[in-house]
């Protein structure tokens, strides 16, 4: 099991640093850099620009004193935002983000899963239809539209919803909501699916014939089964709340890490949009690794498999 | 003898895409109290959906019940609700399964599953459980049971895995087994040693098994009773030594004559009859097994043979047994 | 027995079965793909999006010429005039004609996610192929690499690569999203297709072995083929859908298509503005159409893989 983790958190380490890689590369990549633009420029604070940075040295020199920064856990400096520092705006961005994006997942992992198993105990029944419409509106909108349509129809009429920004509990509610639908509608068909094919099963008739009650047959036998394949698609969900996370930022006005990127997106900020970019790839990735953890505590199986190689 | 379980002209159909399949069509048995009866017939026949029928553990719909009654110490099974069959199954009847690999939840611990029914029926306690747990792996011979009950079902073997089966069967002490084709999944060797284990089993506990398989073989040394099924039918029934011994229908015959040898494998055994039980999906109006019957006659086609009793205890379906075709006989192979 | 029977010894000769198989009754036998339609046609939910996407295909092509207005042409004296019988879908903040500029958004949306499922496609089939049938350490390397490129998040460098490729304050080209999209959307096709040609080997080993000779294309035919395109099918299906919304996502990013092209994102990116002062019909119908194209490639893919489950065919 040691041997396994270890392993993963190998692979998890090189995806990380592919990352960093790729997105150095493509950054550097730019035509021109990021003062050209500012012209008129005095050509002696230009070049004190450039040295400030370190954009003077050559890039592979620069690569590695990049990597040696973010060792140190020194995202980089804001390249239009000369206060400010890439870690700073993480520090401040950050917390509300992930905020944000816990609610929207535990409402999706909460209600996700326990829509998809009625929808199968009830398979062409009311409540499959039920979570089925519910499931289907989810995958069809995205959530920008999503976002408007509760700020328009919603947020509008009823005073107790903000229609924007943040602090209160309140202002959590609907971006959340809107944030947690599409995780939510894929859960529940992926779930219903699962659960459909775990119900036809020898060991869920082997559990009847035992002459539990039906009530223990879903919970203890088929719902502990089938939520394995949500499990292990949790790695993707919650990659498409983080992006899912920056419309909803940009929407409700909420002043995530999110909203930050997207701004530094629009200024061509390039420094801030590659420290952004590797945090975000550092938290996705201990995610996915996290959720690894997970799988093989509920799955047995994995455990043996895996270590038998 | 005492009567513990009597099925009366069961039919069993399936409501399917193309119409109804007539799975099972009005059959007749009996189970005697510590006897064990085995049905056999080749895959197709409706031995499965006649187990699941008595535990009614049908998908239903599809499955829907046609006609006749199930009664278990005389009470009809089938006019039971689902709260009172939960307390007949897995406590006064039992049943194992085909394929011990599929057959146990991967994600639950083995000790936890063989005891769940027993605390249900007898609210046991969590340490008693336990320990009714390590005595059961015990009974079946699973070694090491204190450390195996804690494992998971992959950590175990398909013979070790059909033993948990029996044990979590037996741990209640029916007085019924249903063993859906039990052996038929393992390997040669570990086939015996299950079967000795439910011979062991059934006269240490005084119960009745009914033993379903589609290998005669099996049976010779197991069972009192033979009830011979073909395409949803029971075509030939009898003491075991009257099924093997006065041999009255051809397609018990061919089961016979197909018995596998040591030196071949099993479905090599079961190839040896030429040709399929017939789709049950419109069954034919005659003799089901007409197309494959060396001695058919004109008659057998569209004619359903009825029963014919050899002695109080062996009976079968058959045209041959007519006395008009007797002049016949041996003649049309 | 039966008593109304009149038993006569002829009906106890040897019976003639040469005409055995001439009238008996079966279950109708079926052909797989017939049979696939056949129940992907019971699925009405699948049948209404498949109904959906043709008539949306048919109006990006014809939609853009019906109200006779350009996408481009602005008229300013009709800016924002709400849905009417002359602008079907009213105009936008410059005056354009809403109505052409929906189907031409859709005809790009649509074409995006077409093209770009293509893409994932032949690189999938490309590279799962290739790890599928080289040797085992090859093999294991090529599915390391993909699962690292996989576990990249995908939209993280779709958003990159369309800063990167493009001029500051314009949207992206076309070729741009379409590359940036496909640079990690093969996996899933390659992992899919990997597994199938895997299964593929072994069945053809062990048919090998048992020498059957004739029947060896047969079963290729009727079996393995049919279940190695089946989830194919499927899974392009959905591909489809998941690259019209990112796209979307990326245009109301403001990462889409370059004005005055549209795609449904950036008009609905377009539209968000419109939303504050009134104009709530400038977001809500392209909208609409984003979600009308989202719901059609899902419930089609979906109804495709259970009409192509074997488990379901009987
Ligand atoms: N769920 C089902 N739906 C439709 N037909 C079924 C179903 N289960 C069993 N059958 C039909 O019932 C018949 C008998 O099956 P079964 O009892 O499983 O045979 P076996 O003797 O091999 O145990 C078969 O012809 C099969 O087609
Ligand atoms: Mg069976």
């Amino acid at each position: 099991m040691s041997k396994y983790l270890l392993k993963r958190l190998f692979m998890s380490l090189v995806t990380i640093w592919a990352v960093i890689t790729i997105t150095f590369a493509l950054m550097h990549s730019v035509p021109g850099d990021p003062f050209r633009s500012e012209s008129k420029m005095p050509p002696a604070v230009y070049e004190n620009l450039l040295s400030q940075y370190g954009l003077d040295k050559p890039v592979p020199q620069q690569y590695v004193i990049y990597l040696g920064n973010l060792l140190q856990g020194d995202l980089g400096a804001s390249m239009k935002s000369r206060v400010e520092t890439v870690n700073d705006m993480v520090e401040r961005g950050f917390p509300v983000s992930a905020q944000l994006g816990a609610q929207a997942l535990l409402i999706a992992i909460v209600f996700g899963p326990a829509l998809g198993s009625l929808a199968a105990l009830y398979q062409n029944k009311f409540p499959d239809y039920l979570s089925m419409v519910i499931a289907i509106i989810g995958i069809s909108v995205p959530s920008f539209i999503m976002g408007t349509v509760l700020i328009q129809f919603v947020a509008r009429n009823v005073a107790y919803f903000p229609i924007g920004g943040w602090g209160t509990w309140q202002h959590t509610l609907l971006p959340s909501f809107a944030l947690a639908l599409m995780p939510l509608a894929t859960m529940a068909r992926l779930m219903r699916s699962s659960m459909l094919e775990v119900l036809n099963q020898d060991y869920i008739k082997t559990a009847k014939s035992k002459g539990i009650r039906k009530s223990a047959v879903i919970l203890k036998h088929a719902v502990r089964n089938a939520i394995l394949p949500v499990i292990s698609i949790l790695g993707t969900t919650i990659s498409n709340l983080l992006v899912g996370s920056f419309v909803i930022e940009k929407i409700f006005g909420i002043p995530g890490l999110g909203r930050f990127f997207v701004q530094s997106i629009s200024n061509r900020d390039y420094t801030l949009i590659m420290g952004t970019t590797i945090f975000y790839a550092i938290i996705l990735v201990a995610m996915l690794f996290i959720v690894d953890i997970a799988y093989m505590l509920i799955d047995p199986r994995i455990k043996l498999a895996k270590e038998g190689r | 003898m005492e009567k513990i379980l009597e099925v009366k002209d069961l039919a069993v159909s399936f409501k399917t895409f193309f119409g109804e399949v007539e799975a099972v069509r009005g059959i007749s048995f009996e189970v005697g109290k510590k006897e064990t009866v085995a049905i056999v017939g080749e895959s197709g026949c409706g031995k499965s959906v006649t187990a699941n029928s008595i535990m009614q553990l049908l998908p239903m719909p599809p499955a829907f019940f046609k006609n006749g009654e199930i009664l278990f110490n005389g009470e009809n099974l089938l006019s039971k609700s689902e709260k009172e069959m939960q307390n007949i199954r897995g406590n006064h009847i039992a049943m194992i399964f085909q394929d011990p690999m599929t057959s146990l939840n991967p994600t639950m611990k083995v000790g936890k599953q063989i005891v769940e029914g027993l605390i249900k029926h007898h609210g046991l306690k969590h340490h008693d459980a336990k320990k009714k747990a390590i005595e059961m792996l015990d009974l079946v011979a699973v070694p090491q049971p204190e450390k195996r009950i804690e494992q998971y079902p992959h950590e175990f073997s398909g013979g070790m895995r059909q033993r948990v089966m029996i044990a979590l069967a037996m741990i209640s002490d029916p007085q019924l087994l249903i063993a859906d084709e039990p052996t038929t999944a393992l390997d040669v060797t570990v086939q015996a040693q299950i079967l000795d284990l439910m011979k062991s089993l059934q006269e240490r506990l005084d119960m009745s098994i009914i033993l379903i398989t589609h290998d005669l073989g099996v049976v010779a040394d197991t069972s009192d009773k033979v009830v011979v099924m073909y395409a949803g039918q029971i075509v030939e029934q009898g003491l075991t030594d009257e099924i093997f011994k006065e041999t009255a229908h051809p397609y018990t015959q061919k089961l016979l004559a197909s018995v596998p040898r040591l030196d071949m494998n099993r479905d090599e055994a079961l190839l040896s009859i030429e040709g399929t039980p017939p789709d049950l999906y419109i069954p034919p109006k005659g003799c089901a097994f007409y197309d494959r019957c060396d001695k058919a006659m004109k008659i057998c086609k569209d004619n359903m043979p009825g029963f014919t009793e050899h002695s109080a205890t062996h009976a079968s379906r058959c045209w041959l047994n007519h006395p008009m075709a007797k002049t016949n006989e041996g003649s049309g192979i | 027995m039966k008593a109304d029977l009149d038993f006569r010894p002829e009906m106890f000769e040897v019976a003639d079965k040469t005409d055995l198989n001439v009238d008996k009754i079966r279950r109708p036998s079926i052909k797989f793909w017939p049979d696939v339609w056949r129940r992907l046609k019971m699925n009405k939910l699948a049948m209404l999006g498949l109904t959906l996407i043709i008539a949306m295909i048919v109006m990006a092509f014809i939609g853009v010429k019906l109200s006779g207005y350009t996408y481009f042409e602005q008229n300013l004296k009709l800016r924002n005039t709400h849905p009417n019988m002359e602008f079907w879908f009213g105009t936008d903040e410059l005056g354009r004609d809403m109505f052409t500029r929906v189907w031409y958004g859709a005809r790009y949306s649509l074409a995006i996610g077409v093209i770009a499922a293509f893409i994932d496609f032949v690189i999938g089939i490309t590279y799962g192929g290739i790890a599928g049938i080289s040797s085992r350490r090859v093999d294991a390397i090529m599915m390391r690499v993909a699962e690292v490129i996989y576990s990249i998040p995908y939209l993280l460098i779709v958003i990159l690569l369309s800063v990167v490729l493009t001029q500051e304050g314009g949207g992206s080209s076309m070729f741009v999203l379409i590359l940036a999209m496909s640079l990690t959307g093969w996996v899933p096709m390659a992992i899919l297709v990997r597994g199938q040609v895997l299964q593929l080997k072994e069945s053809e080993y062990s048919l090998a072995s048992e020498s059957l000779g004739a029947t060896k294309s047969w079963i290729l035919k009727k079996h393995i083929f049919p279940n190695t395109l089946g989830p194919i099918l499927v899974n392009v299906t959905l591909t489809i859908p998941r690259a019209i919304f990112a796209e979307a996502t990326l245009g109301f990013l403001g990462l889409g298509l370059q004005a005055p092209m549209s795609s449904l994102g950036t008009l609905a990116n377009d539209g968000l503005a419109g939303l504050a002062v009134g104009n709530a019909y400038q977001i809500i119908i392209p909208a609409i159409f984003i979600s009308l194209i989202m719901f059609s490639f899902n419930v089609l893919g979906d109804g495709l893989r259970d009409a192509l489950d074997p488990r379901l065919r009987k």
